[in-house]
């Protein structure tokens, strides 16, 4: 069975996912952080 | 804590990567399938994965709902640790037993009975008060995402080995993306919702959630569906070493896993701050505006 194509594309499918969400939790991160030092400031 | 985490990170990339070569080169190839099976060395550790993470939200949520009445903290810890005990007994009993499914090993239900208990307490004990909250917001969230990754590799094996994307109808399909779409109304809850009552009504969703999850893991021990039948522990057989690269996969996917709940309950933690900081500006504001009117009330007075 010449699947190959199937194997590669849920392998990198399951890594696009996970990237994805790490993203969003560095993104996350960064405006939090942001939004803190900017309270910090005006207090 | 702030070393271990790079040290985790650094222990759980050379595990995924280990996993990767275990299950490209060394795990054999299927008789019938060919290449194309070895995506469930990436499907059922993700499907293992998100049933633990959404087991630990089930237990978070009714440890959140018990502690907002005091009274019934102690009281829901021994009905916790009494269903446990009988449960793990009445295993034993032989009409309970006429029920477990064939290939389904008395001993491993016993077990999984018991370790609710103690998972109930364990987790009590780490993560106290409205730690329980962010815990389970963190497992939900994060078991979404192991869950979509089980809805997308699933079809993508299927379309090769069943010559279809999705079986209408199965049971198990059916049950997995129905759990799905529980945890993603209950983060859509969570996200867009600014009542006092939102804590709660998530914990309550969460609870009723969780009950989807026997459901997903038993229908193909009692159903005849066309995902395949269980073949751990499930009478079927399987290659030694399939099995072992497919242990080893979970490992590498849970210590990925507990480093991604670790960065988003740290996250949780930061938005609870942030929050807080904004409150206490709109206070302090609030304090401001009202003392500079008080000399302009007086004067007017």
């Amino acid at each position: 069975m010449n699947a190959i194509k199937f194997l590669f594309a849920a392998y990198i499918a399951t890594w696009v996912i996970h990237s994805f969400y790490l993203g969003t939790l560095v993104r996350r991160f960064a405006r939090l952080r942001r939004e803190l030092r900017e309270l910090g400031k005006g207090t | 804590m702030k070393r271990l985490f790079p040290i985790l990170s650094v222990v759980t990339a050379i595990l995924l990567a280990y996993a990767l070569y275990l299950a490209l080169v060394v795990a054999p190839t299927d008789a019938q399938q060919g290449d194309v099976y070895r995506i469930i060395y990436y499907h059922v550790p993700s499907a293992w994965t998100a049933f633990v993470l959404f087991f630990i939200n089930f237990i978070a949520s009714i440890q959140y709902l018990v502690s907002r009445k005091p009274p019934a903290v102690s009281a829901a810890k021994w009905i916790v640790i009494a269903i446990g005990v009988l449960g793990a007994i009445a295993v034993y009993l032989p009409p309970v037993r006429a029920q477990i499914p064939a290939g389904m090993k008395p001993s491993a239900v016993a077990l999984t009975v018991l370790l609710i208990p103690a998972f109930y307490l364990l987790i009590g004990w780490l993560f106290p008060g409205d730690r329980l909250d962010v815990l389970a917001v963190t497992t939900a969230e994060v078991g979404v995402v192991f869950c979509t990754i089980v809805l997308v590799t699933g079809p993508i094996w299927a379309r090769p080995v069943w010559g279809i994307w999705w079986a209408t109808g199965d049971i198990r399909l059916t049950s997995t993306l129905v759990l799905w779409l529980i945890y993603v109304s209950y983060l859509v809850l969570r996200r867009f919702s600014n009542s006092a009552q939102t804590q709660m009504l998530a914990a309550a969703l969460a609870v009723f959630g969780a009950l989807d999850v026997p459901l997903v893991y038993l229908s193909i021990w009692f159903f005849r569906t066309q995902h395949p039948q269980p073949v751990i522990g499930g009478g079927g057989s399987m290659d030694p070493r399939m099995l072992h690269v497919l242990g080893f996969s979970w490992l590498a996917f849970l210590c990925f896993a507990f480093l991604v709940c670790w960065s988003r309950f740290r996250l949780e933690l930061l938005q609870r701050e942030v929050e807080r900081a904004h409150a206490m500006e709109s206070l302090v504001g609030a304090a401001d505006s009202a003392k500079a009117s008080l000399p302009l009330s007086r004067s007017a007075r």
